[in-house]
């Protein structure tokens, strides 16, 4: 019942076309990534030294790499890898930022020691506190979302800890208070449901922000390693090849930029939508 | 005025608090390490005789809690420790590295500010129009490329093809520093523009913001032109907003340096940290995470004096 | 050079009104094309005349004023019609022509005092500023002139003040600001729209004082846009009455109050609580029923009195309620003792900031008490625990003041109203659908509304669903803060009407918290007046409001406009000490010991 009201709620949005824009975006870099193994024109990995470094074609549409591996595949598969990073970043940063936050915004006593934890923590830039942490645990997959996800928990948990401030005094908080109802009932059912619209405008801008991370990692040779490329170390290895083969640098950074946007241009759509609810509603 | 040095003497405090956080969370993240982090340093064919030695060298020995007063009480002498590859104290191996980094996030921030601020003002006033429909595009484009990405093709258009600038490093000592500074023309440039895309977005933002306000409408009741409306009486109120991002984005151009001095060589902080962590130098990641976070939380503390100044409410 | 197009009102010609509007009509842009808010709006106002326009909310009052200004945003708003400032059509005037008239020849206040000055500019310099703008005054003079406005609106110590930023004013003081902004170049005309409806009733009484004086010094013309039937009363000489952006009626001000023609004309006078026509009845007295298609009222029915010898539902003795600021303390509520017995309703009543809120959250517990006790049921709930406290929430209900605010948006009205029944298990999930509908018709509402979410209501059906809600757990004690205050004045009475019916049905106890003295004498069995954090004045309602002792009490009652046009300007509000007493004390401030003077039965007053 309360899903649906989000559902219906949010159908403004389709009136939006940027939003419409960045939807049609992301649906297409998510299909090619999930459906990779079945779209993809080549084996991400097989090698072919007599194709290497071939522009784009009509088998390579994209080209090949310096070890002739199709490039459209591997992006592909390596957009497989970005988005699961991303999003288990995504996951990771609202869980422990919603909790933070909430605890700081609810709960007085606790709103001193986790301002304190939070400001020391965002006062490390965020790349470089993901890379110390990387350096710490050694680079691999989980250490690259923990890493990230830890990077932007703070990001979340401000914007949670303001919005709690604020519906704290909201009289149907109150009420719900006096009509005796279980803390925890208040909390969620109260509290929660109207925290999901900020939550979830912010964590479309920490999906975007993780993947222009991810990439970063990657780059600096610091990110996840795995046999699979992923769009950062596909643009890390290619390079080398920047100026008699361009393409392998353009198609996975291609790749980026528009899944960022899309990602971007959703954000911003949501918030347009969600914002006046919040402020101006009175 | 006793009372404002009182809340003054506060503010420093709560700067502190933060400061000892930080150092704190720096240490657990350095010691999160599974496993020996002197053993992971020196690799699988080092010998457990050159483990042992290493572990010594790191105070590795030591229990947790002897390490965290040592570290402190290093801190507290200004001694940083000492990096286990470079023949140098950390404190000298940041210090050597500081110029282009310095400058490289001083000039990005000028770009960055330079174009943020008349584009986003000019954007929020004509709300709609085609310009501002531009700038929200480009803007937002501007926001989603890899920063190191678009170095690259700097490098690739403006370096190689054409030959306006060098390709990466910074010259030795002996360059001119004009000559040094030209080397810092086309990170800045990448920097500057990644940057002032945010700055213009959260200029526009704030602006629309305030010129919905009551005063605004006010001031264009008692008959002032638009150009005194917007200039005089909503962006000095958008100015605090305005100078948190800027603040913020200063703090994140370090972060940024990481990267881009990756991309063009540059002999600077970012590359020190980057090549401690693949040589795994802890000594070197901690004192530079340590600097840096000193940095920000010193911007930080800066901007909210500057509120004070812009906004006549805020009391510090 | 406009003027040209309409050679017959040449400018200048002192013949003829001020200020003419001819057929104006302003539409908005929505997604479906313009939409008309005003239609063929047309009045006149003469040199020396205040007009006032009056509507309730959504009525296009203030859309008329800003229309008139210009200053509706060009790419959403537009206009048609003619608007004549002495002889010359503003509508067709060029955009540097228009700012000239902006604040030189219309100056303009508003609703908002306290966002309608810029934070970050002395008071000074946003004054000199309109006269450098039209005068072609130095700064220097400019602020001299400024000086001298600023003593024109009576703000003391003007001189010291200057080069203060808004923000150490209070509301009032910043409404004389604005005044002194608005009539800095001596306009022709001065628009005010709800300058006062922010403001608490007696700084209103002083303000309203104000511009009527000035008005009288400068001759000027008056433009003055509220929803108060009780100001209209006080201030027009001619009224326009807006409903849903039409002009319903118009016409001289005592006449349209004597002989109204419009049923909404006449319903708008009949809902309106009116001060001193309750007269001895002891009890409270509904509010008249009003047809909204003929406007005919029938005066309502008086409701019963306390039945003695029971038991007080609450008992509230010697409450404090201190905040330790780093400046300073503040003593919010200090030793207010009170009891309501069941059906009874207690009003407390005082401006912002007397503490009147937090002693009814106190009664909650949504604020902690710092001394003192309140017993509700017998047991002292001042200091109770968190598990314990669920079990008072039965017993004790609030009612808040913002109709949009107080229901949980993203959760439907029927599992709202069912929520606190389900979580305290009172009743089986199957009979509790049954009961919200019971409640739902008992508040005047339809079953079927329960599927649907708290945006689809109006604000006066969300303050029916709030009280729902409330009775849900049938308690015996109901704190109503500021329940009506919001609500548009015909829905006011209806809901005040259903606050009386439900205690007389139910036998509640209702704390009634109030600014508003007219509501306040319909509904309440006694009232306690507060000031500063103390109860000045307690006592039957027939007593406090016939026989008010504390002079405070009387300021409050003398402040309230009535809506009789006959009385107007029968009273001069007492010179206050505008700069309003800060329950800011230092630390180790130990407040006196009040002593109550008791003047007749159960009327009791403050002594100095």
């Amino acid at each position: 019942m309360t899903s649906f009201n989000l559902f219906s709620g949010l159908r403004p949005l389709l009136r939006n076309r940027a939003v419409i824009v960045g939807l049609v975006i992301l649906a297409v870099v998510l299909l090619a990534a999930i459906l990779a193994p079945l779209l993809a024109p080549h084996a991400p990995n097989k090698l072919s030294i007599v194709n290497k470094l071939q522009p784009p074609s009509a088998v390579h549409l994209f080209g090949t790499d310096e070890f002739g591996r199709d490039i459209l595949s591997r992006a592909m598969y390596a957009g497989r890898i970005s988005l699961l990073v991303s999003l288990g970043v995504v996951a990771l940063s609202t869980v422990l930022g919603v909790i933070l936050g909430v605890a700081a915004g609810f709960f007085p006593r606790l709103d001193t020691p986790i301002s304190r934890l939070l400001d020391a923590m965002m006062s490390f830039p965020d790349i470089l506190l993901a890379i110390a942490l990387v350096a710490a645990l050694g680079p691999s997959l989980p250490t690259v979302i923990i890493a990230l996800g830890i990077t932007y928990a703070p990001r979340l948990a401000r914007i949670v800890r303001g919005s709690t401030l604020v519906l704290r005094e909201m009289p149907y908080i109150e009420a719900a208070l006096t009509l005796g109802l279980p803390l925890w009932r208040v909390l969620t059912r109260h509290l929660l449901l109207n925290l999901a619209s900020p939550i979830l405008v912010q964590a479309t801008f920490v999906f975007a922000s993780a993947m222009l991370a991810e990439a970063s990692l990657s780059f600096l040779g610091v990110g996840v390693s795995t046999d699979m490329p992923t769009w950062g170390t596909m643009l890390a290895s290619g390079r080398e090849y920047i100026n008699n083969a361009p393409w392998l640098m353009v198609f996975p950074g291609l790749a980026i930029v528009f899944s960022v946007l899309s990602l971007q241009l959703l954000g911003d759509g949501l918030r347009d939508l969600v914002d006046p609810r919040l402020s101006k509603e009175r | 005025m006793n009372r404002v040095i009182r809340a003054f003497l506060r503010r420093l405090m709560g700067m502190a608090v933060v400061l000892l956080i930080v150092a704190t969370l720096v240490f657990i993240i350095v010691r999160v390490t599974p496993g020996d982090p002197a053993a992971v340093m020196l690799g699988s064919d080092a010998t457990p005789e050159d483990i042992a030695q290493l572990r010594e060298k790191m105070g590795l020995n030591a229990p947790l809690i002897v390490q965290y007063g040592q570290f402190m009480a290093g801190l507290l002498r200004g001694d940083l420790g000492r990096s286990i590859f470079l023949d140098q104290s950390v404190g000298q191996a940041l210090l050597s590295r500081a110029e282009p980094t310095f400058f490289l996030t001083l000039f990005s921030i000028l770009i960055a500010t330079v174009i943020a601020l008349p584009v986003g003002i000019l954007s929020a006033v004509r709300r709609g129009s085609g310009f501002d429909q531009v700038v929200v595009t480009v803007t937002m484009v501007a926001a989603s490329v890899p920063s190191f990405w678009l170095g690259l093709i700097l490098i690739q258009v403006f370096a190689v093809q054409l030959g306006w600038f060098p390709a990466s490093g910074y010259g030795g000592p002996d360059t001119p520093f004009l000559y040094r500074l030209a080397h810092l023309v086309l990170p800045a440039v990448t920097l500057g523009v990644v940057n002032s895309a945010l700055i213009t977005r959260f200029t526009r933002a704030a602006m629309l913001d305030v010129l919905g306000d009551d005063y605004v409408r006010t001031a264009r009741a008692k008959g002032a032109s638009e150009s005194r409306v917007v200039l005089k009486h909503a962006f000095r109120n958008a100015m605090v907003p305005i100078i948190t991002v800027i603040g913020l984005s200063v703090a994140m151009l370090v972060a940024g340096a990481v990267v881009t001095e990756t991309v063009f060589g540059l002999p600077g902080v970012g590359n020190l940290v980057v090549s401690a962590v693949l040589r795994r130098d802890y000594p070197v990641i901690q004192g530079a995470l340590l600097v840096v976070a000193a940095i920000y939380v010193l911007i930080n503390f800066i901007v909210d004096m500057l509120y004070v100044a812009a906004d006549p409410r805020v009391r510090i | 050079m406009n003027a040209l197009l309409h050679p017959v009102l040449k400018p200048g010609t002192s013949q003829g009104p001020v200020f003419k509007v001819d057929r104006l009509t302003t539409s908005f842009r929505t997604p479906d094309g313009w939409r008309p808010v005003i239609r063929d709006i047309s009045f006149h106002i003469d040199k020396g005349e205040t007009l006032a326009i009056v509507g309730e909310s959504g009525s296009g009052k203030s859309v008329t004023a800003l229309s008139a200004m210009r200053l509706l945003p060009r790419d959403r708003a537009r206009s048609e019609g003619r608007i004549f400032l002495d002889g010359r059509d503003l509508l067709t005037l060029g955009e540097a022509e228009m700012r000239k008239v902006r604040g030189g020849r219309i100056g303009m206040i508003f609703q908002e005092p306290m966002t309608s000055l810029n934070p970050v500019f002395t008071i000074g310099n946003q004054l000199a500023e309109a006269l450098v703008l039209h005068r072609n005054l130095s700064w220097a003079a400019a602020e001299a002139e400024a000086l001298r406005l600023m003593d024109r609106v009576r703000i003391p110590a003007a001189k010291s003040r200057l080069h203060e930023y808004p923000h150490k004013f209070s509301g009032g003081m910043r409404q004389r600001v604005m005044i002194a902004m608005a009539l800095a170049c001596r306009p022709k005309l001065l628009i005010a729209d709800e300058p006062t409806t922010a403001l608490d009733v007696t700084i209103q009484a002083e303000i309203l004082h104000l511009i009527r004086e000035l008005q009288r010094e400068e001759d000027m013309a008056v433009l003055f846009i509220t929803h108060d039937m009780g100001v209209v009363a006080e201030v027009a000489d001619r009224t326009v009455v807006m409903f849903r952006g039409d002009m319903v009626e118009t016409g001289a001000t005592d006449a349209l109050f004597a002989r109204p023609r419009e049923p909404y004309t006449r319903m708008l006078l009949a809902s309106i609580p009116q001060l001193g026509t309750m007269g001895a009845t002891p009890g409270p007295r509904r509010f008249p029923e009003v047809d909204p298609a003929t406007g005919a009222a029938s005066e309502g029915r008086e409701m019963p009195v306390v039945t003695a010898g029971t038991a007080p539902v609450v008992e509230v003795s010697n409450l404090s309620i201190r905040f330790d600021l780093p400046q300073g303390r503040i003593h919010a509520v200090e030793d207010v003792s009170f009891s309501i017995m069941p059906g009874e309703t207690l009003a407390l009543v005082g401006e912002s900031g007397c503490g009147k809120s937090t002693t009814g959250r106190a009664i909650m517990r949504l604020q902690n008490p710092t001394a003192g006790s309140i017993t509700i049921g017998g047991r002292d709930i001042a200091y109770m625990n968190a598990r314990d406290l669920r079990g008072l929430r039965r017993s004790a209900q609030m009612i808040f003041q913002d109709p949009f605010a107080s229901l949980n948006p993203r959760i439907t009205v029927g599992s709202a109203i069912a929520e606190p029944m389900l979580a305290h298990g009172v009743l089986e999930k199957r009979a509790v659908r049954d009961r919200v509908t019971q409640l739902l018709e008992q508040v005047g509402l339809s079953p079927d509304m329960a599927s649907r979410y708290p945006h689809e209501f109006s604000g006066g059906q969300r303050q029916r669903v709030s009280i729902a809600r409330a009775l849900a757990l049938e308690p015996q004690l109901i704190v109503a803060d500021e329940a009506v205050s919001a609500l548009d004045v015909s829905v006011k009475a209806q809901v005040s009407n259903l606050l009386m019916d439900l205690q007389a049905s139910r036998g509640l106890a209702y704390l009634f918290i109030s600014h508003d003295m007219s509501v306040v004498e319909r509904i309440s069995h006694r009232v306690a007046v507060m000031y500063f954090g103390e109860i000045v004045e307690i006592g039957p309602r027939a007593a406090v409001f016939g026989n008010p002792r504390h002079p405070y009490t009387r300021r409050l009652i003398s402040a309230v406009p009535i809506p009789d046009p006959a009385r107007r300007g029968t009273r001069i509000p007492a010179l206050a000490s505008e700069e309003a007493r800060s329950p800011l004390r230092p630390l180790d401030y130990v407040p006196p010991k009040r002593r109550y003077d008791e003047v007749s039965p159960g009327h009791l007053v403050q002594l100095p």
